[in-house]
């Protein structure tokens, strides 16, 4: 079997956050998404501007020094913002920002760009009619959006969303970066002490894989589930 | 200079002519690894994906194994096997490829080259796949040999269906690059956390390498649509 130098508890507890992180970073870009997107389409000026400024810088910027102004900044904004509220109200607040929080908010941030351009995309995919029989049947405009738009746009969406996912699966990477202890860390950790690179990262790689390949054979069976009963013209064609 | 930018210099602890010098290497370095591992990475992804496209699965299997491995782990893990992995190969520091590889820039930059070549190739890979059945059909009616076909036909073709998703690529790699400061280069990321740790200005350091890289993006986007118009011209609709 193969020796991790009684590193693989570690390891393992390592694999897991990152799990925890890629779900809740998902989780997170999800709900920006849908309302970066919703507001790209929703005809309001204001939410326009601020939706397409989110996108456009946040898919200018690499994903390393979004991580690292969030980490190093957030905890300069919460230092500031304690001294104030001691200063003033007396009132004894801290806390520490910690990578796993500040990795969570970036990905989710980011990705959130990535999703609101893939959620417009769909969107607009869906057929116009629709939205008219539902506004002719009385729904109002949130029901519109959650019982037509929603369901009806998920197919669109459904191939970027893959594509996005796999994308921040492997950006969860680079939370060992800031200090967090996911399955990264812990294997570079080991390898520099050990001076067994191969030995450490090779399993962590493979972990990667797993996931990877996992889900894409997830999403390939989410696609077509999604798409039954539709056409598919041009597979025949 | 003009009299305001100087007072504004001069006032600023952290803009100083120094830091901007700082910047300025860590620019050079970043565009440096980016462009020469483009460059690396297309070139051997040509070859590669017309190899993946054949049908004999000994000479495609390779390729595929290559490209999903490369594209189903994240950079930063090939850095750090290459970066790490290479100084542990028995022998190598006796060669002269130790020499070369000392240096952190070069581990970075095969890491990278690999890493952009696999998706690269795959993005051809897409575009040769995608050529109409017709074209080639056509082409061997004419006469031509695989070699004529691939030259003529096949390869310019799908070097304009290719060239949107490449320009994606080339954003990507831009960006996945702030990785090469983990590895000790300093490029712009690595110049940014040199100054942040030196004034401890996360603001200033962070957001101003973050606005180098949205314009290097900018640019980098303007110069592929320009490149796409040119590629594209044909399918123009008329009188526009």
């Amino acid at each position: 079997m193969f020796d991790l130098k009684g590193y693989g508890p570690e390891l393992l507890d390592g694999a897991v956050v990152t799990v925890e992180l890629a779900f809740l970073s998902l989780a997170l870009s999800l709900f920006l998404g849908l309302l970066g997107a919703s507001s790209k389409l929703s005809g309001n000026r204001i939410a326009y501007g601020i939706a397409t400024f989110y996108t456009t810088v946040i898919r200018g910027v690499p994903d390393l020094v979004m991580m690292l102004l969030f980490y190093y900044g957030g905890q300069v904004m919460v230092n500031s913002l304690s001294d104030f509220l001691y200063d003033h109200y007396q009132i004894d607040f801290f806390f520490q920002f910690d990578p796993f929080i500040s990795g969570v908010v970036t990905i989710g941030l980011i990705f959130g760009a990535y999703m609101a351009e893939t959620f417009r995309g769909a969107f607009l995919a869906v057929d116009t009619g629709q939205i008219e029989a539902a506004r002719a049947y009385g729904f109002t405009r949130w029901h519109t959006f959650r019982r037509i738009m929603v369901p009806q746009m998920l197919r669109h969406a459904l191939p970027g969303l893959g594509n996005n996912w796999q994308v921040l699966l492997k950006s969860t990477a680079l939370v060992s970066i800031i200090g967090l202890t996911d399955m990264v860390r812990v294997a570079e950790e080991a390898a520099k002490a050990e001076r067994m690179p191969f030995h450490f990262f090779v399993p962590v790689a493979s972990v990667y894989l797993l996931l990877t390949a996992g889900s894409e054979l997830f999403i390939k069976w989410l696609n077509k589930r999604a798409n039954v009963g539709v056409a598919q013209g041009a597979q025949n064609a | 200079m003009p009299d305001f930018m100087a007072q504004w210099l001069n006032q600023n602890d952290i803009f100083t002519a120094m830091t901007m010098m700082e910047y300025w290497n860590g620019l050079v370095n970043t565009i440096q690894l980016v462009f020469l591992s483009l460059i690396i990475g297309l070139m051997c992804a040509i070859p590669l994906a017309i190899l993946r496209t054949m049908k004999n699965p000994f000479i495609s299997g390779p390729v595929w194994v290559y490209t999903y491995l490369f594209r189903g782990t994240p950079l930063l893990i090939q850095l750090y096997i290459i970066y790490y992995g290479i100084a542990q190969i028995p022998g190598i520091q006796d060669t002269f490829w130790w020499e070369i590889f000392r240096e952190p820039f070069y581990p970075a930059l095969l890491a990278f080259a690999l890493n952009t070549c696999a998706y690269t190739t795959e993005i051809i890979r897409g575009a040769i796949v995608s050529t109409p059945a017709g074209e080639i059909e056509a082409a061997k009616a004419y006469g031509m040999n695989w070699w004529m076909r691939m030259r003529r036909l096949i390869l310019p073709s799908a070097a304009r269906r290719a060239v949107q998703a490449y320009s994606n690529e080339v954003i990507f790699m831009l960006h996945s690059s702030a990785i090469a400061s983990v590895v000790t280069i300093v490029d712009l990321t690595g110049a940014a956390r040199n100054i942040y740790s030196r004034f401890y200005a996360p603001f200033d350091a962070f957001i101003f390498v973050a606005l180098i890289y949205l314009t290097l993006t900018f640019i980098l986007v303007f110069a592929f649509r320009k490149l796409e118009n040119h590629l594209l011209k044909h399918q123009r609709p008329v009188g526009s």
